[in-house]
């Protein structure tokens, strides 16, 4: 294992990672997320749980300014990650963006080699000085990743004929790649059979000692099996947030007992 | 009786047998729809298919059928020995039909009555006489078989006329009533109507097929005359085009490499101007401008393509040639003697190009899903690094292919090197001289005198089909790109 510079840096942090107050977002004219606040602690699995619709992938996008590649997106409220507001105008988004890695809902693995995919982003931000350190930085990413031993014999395949389960590691691996400190995930086994989705979920659980991570799914079971804390949201209101044991055995709230009882959604 | 009414009357056949359809279906069902198998409309549909498709396929097959028919029984009739050395048999058809057709102007005005212009044993200056005073155009004096064939012609078109007019709408109301007949109630006409109109498209695919079957066909078969007269080796190798119209053929050099060479270079000029500007401003267009530039610019973009190229040809000829004179002529760097070069025509096909590369890039660039872009934003990077690393390449083949068809595109154009380019058919690698292209020439060999048995004129058909040859191959090879480049996606 390779252990990052970066983890020391987020142990001293005791506080929480990230931390939104009062956000709102707003698609035009329609109001998507109502009053959020939440703080997100480092080093742990945060899913968000809730109905389709509900606003959870929106305001997992606010995170790393996805919504300003949305030209009606409008943010406001402040989001805070290591007490940095990150909708300060001196934060370039880009950077951002280095920093608080995402994996979508459907594998997208860019139409490159493997290698390349992977060594995309280190590319971008200049990690590695020469060919050495990037073939280290595609290794140790592919490692963390556990996709090392099926792709090592064949980098220099194009990462779009690996199956689907191998397509969302790889997408994993490739966000790992650049040093993210926090790593957002969208759903990121609904377009996965059972065993593959197994594999990314014992994956997030490996990944929990060195990332901050949140997830948003819609399985309530997977929420209980990588959580440490969940947050369930409703029509673009942050519901209830609590450690993940707590909302699924004992939830305050009688939206969230109806929806993890399955009464809707 | 005019066409015009014909199809008309077929027109009202066929809604009749519509309405009487219709009502005996409902008749049959005792006016409950829910009996029948199809909708009331179907069973009336089904009639006036019946009754109007034949018809019309008919009238089509009758009208195209029966000029060779008259033809062939009126050229019996012209001795051989009346046709000049001079003339042909097709000039002397002409004049025959020329003559008839006088005939009936000059009856329809009531110049002339029907008997007279009948008559046989007229006196063929009186009526040459006549003709010309009811202001008919006859243009030399009509012999005595002309005019027998002429008055022959008359009797068999209108007889023709006739028996189609009677056939047809025997056919139309033989349809009509075999649809009328068959709207009972458990007739399944919603499925017949399904199979008509299947048959229609069907039809109307296979005639665009055939046109395009038939256009190449009369290409080989020119082209085939034209190296029976010349030899296809001096065609494609010959580096000399010299043809002359006051020679037989003998005298001309007509090499087509030259013109090949002129037809290649124009294009990479223009490829070099349209593919730069026209891929930027795609990317442009697809990946930075907001809704509202992007509404407006794209039209803008496209107006581009609907100018005539004869108005580019004008641009070329008008302000582009002289603007470039101005500097590199003999006032400025003295490379360029006048205003007709490659690099005028070039450019300004380049500038006629741009929105091909833009539209069809912009497509393919926008076909590119969004989850790419996502994944790469999500990595940290920006805009132009996600275009350059991520969209171009994923983009790539469709690209290629769009710029394969402009290409072609550009080897097909006429207009703008006719005006542009100059008429010289010249080997040279400089940019400023005048040169041809296959296409120009194609028009400079058929336009004027020609005599179509020369080489010097069916020589067009050579270069048309070779720059077809071409073309089509840069077509199959473009469309296979592109077709391959989209399944990646789907």
């Amino acid at each position: 294992m390779n252990e990052m510079p970066h983890i020391d840096k987020a142990a001293e942090m005791t506080d929480s990672k990230i931390s939104a107050k009062q956000v709102q977002v707003f698609y035009g004219d329609i109001h998507a997320i109502k009053d959020v606040d939440i703080e997100i602690n480092p080093r742990s699995v945060t899913s968000f749980i809730g109905p389709s619709g509900c606003g959870k992938s929106t305001f997992l996008r606010c995170l790393n300014r996805m919504n300003d590649t949305i030209d009606v997106c409008r943010v406001e409220g402040t989001i805070l990650i290591d007490s940095e507001d990150i909708y300060d105008p001196k934060v370039d988004p880009v950077q951002l963006r280095a920093k608080v890695g995402m994996v979508f809902q459907k594998p997208n693995p860019f139409p490159k080699s493997i290698y390349d995919n992977i060594a995309y982003g280190p590319r971008i931000h200049g990690l590695a000085a020469n060919k050495t350190a990037m073939d280290e930085i595609v290794t140790s990413s592919l490692q963390r990743a556990g996709l090392w031993e099926e792709v090592k014999d064949r980098l220099s395949e194009p990462g779009t004929g690996l199956s689907g389960g191998q397509q969302q590691r790889l997408c994993i691996a490739r966000a790992i790649a650049v040093n993210p400190e926090v790593i957002l995930m969208d759903e990121p086994c609904s377009a996965l059979d059972p065993i593959a989705t197994a594999k990314v979920e014992e994956l997030i659980d490996e990944l929990r000692e060195n990332f901050t991570i949140v997830i948003v799914t819609h399985s309530m079971q997977q929420a209980a099996r990588v959580s440490q804390r969940t947050a369930f949201f409703h029509l673009g209101i942050l519901v209830e947030e609590g450690p993940t044991q707590d909302i699924f055995t004992n939830p305050t709230d009688k939206r969230t007992q109806d929806y993890i009882t399955g009464r809707f959604g | 009786m005019p066409l015009f009414w014909l199809v008309l009357i077929v027109l009202a056949i066929a809604s009749a047998g519509y309405v009487l359809g219709r009502s005996r279906a409902l008749a049959s069902a005792g006016g409950d729809r829910s009996i029948l198998h199809s909708l009331p409309s179907y069973y009336g549909a089904n009639a006036a298919l019946k009754s109007a498709v034949p018809a019309f396929l008919l009238m089509i097959a009758w009208l195209l059928a029966q000029p060779f028919f008259i033809d062939n029984q009126i050229s019996g009739m012209i001795p051989e020995a009346t046709i000049d050395e001079s003339s042909s048999l097709g000039l002397v058809m002409a004049e025959v039909r020329r003559t008839a057709e006088g005939l009936d102007n000059a009856v329809a005005e009531g110049s002339m009555s029907e008997e007279f212009a009948r008559n046989a044993r007229a006196d063929i200056v009186d009526i040459t006489q006549r003709l010309k005073d009811a202001g008919q155009i006859v243009t030399s004096d009509i012999t005595q078989p002309v005019m027998r064939a002429a008055q022959r012609y008359r009797v068999l078109s209108a007889a023709g006329g006739f028996y189609m007019t009677l056939v047809v709408l025997a056919t139309a109301v033989a349809g009509a009533l075999w649809g009328i007949r068959e709207a009972t109630a458990g007739f399944r006409a919603r499925n017949v109507v399904e199979q008509g109109v299947l048959a229609i498209l069907v039809a109307a695919a296979s005639i665009a097929i055939l046109t395009t079957i038939g256009i190449v066909l009369s290409l080989v078969f020119n082209t085939a005359e034209f190296f029976g007269l010349y030899p296809a080796f001096d065609f494609f190798t010959g580096l000399t085009w010299a043809p002359s119209f006051s020679g037989r053929g003998g005298s001309s050099e007509l090499g087509i490499i030259p013109l090949l060479w002129g037809t290649f270079y124009i294009s990479i000029v223009a490829l070099a101007v349209a593919v730069p500007i026209g891929l930027f401003a795609a990317i442009y267009l697809a990946e930075y401008a907001g809704p509202k530039i992007r509404a407006i610019a794209k039209p803008l973009l496209e107006v581009l393509a609907g100018i005539p190229t004869i108005v580019y040809g004008l641009f070329a000829l008008l302000t582009v040639g002289p603007l470039l004179v101005s500097v590199f002529g003999d006032d400025g760097l003295g490379v360029m003697q006048a205003g007709t070069a490659v690099m005028t025509a070039g450019l300004v096909m380049g500038i006629m190009l741009i929105p091909f590369v833009s539209s069809l890039s912009d497509d393919i660039i926008n076909a590119v899903p969004q989850a790419m872009r996502d994944g790469s934003y999500g990595l940290g990077a920006t805009k132009s690094e996600t275009v350059k690393q991520v969209i171009l390449p994923a983009a790539l083949p469709g690209i290629v292919g769009a710029i394969l068809l402009a290409a072609s595109r550009a080897i097909g154009e006429t207009m703008i090197v006719v005006l542009g380019a100059g008429a010289a058919a010249r080997l040279s690698l400089n940019p400023f001289e005048a040169m041809t292209t296959v296409t120009a020439k194609i028009v400079s060999q058929l336009t004027g005198d020609a005599d179509f048995a020369s080489p010097e004129a069916l020589v067009a058909f050579a270069l048309g089909m070779t720059l077809f040859v071409v073309t089509l191959g840069l077509n199959i090879v473009a469309l296979y790109i592109v077709r391959k480049y989209r399944e990646q996606y789907d």
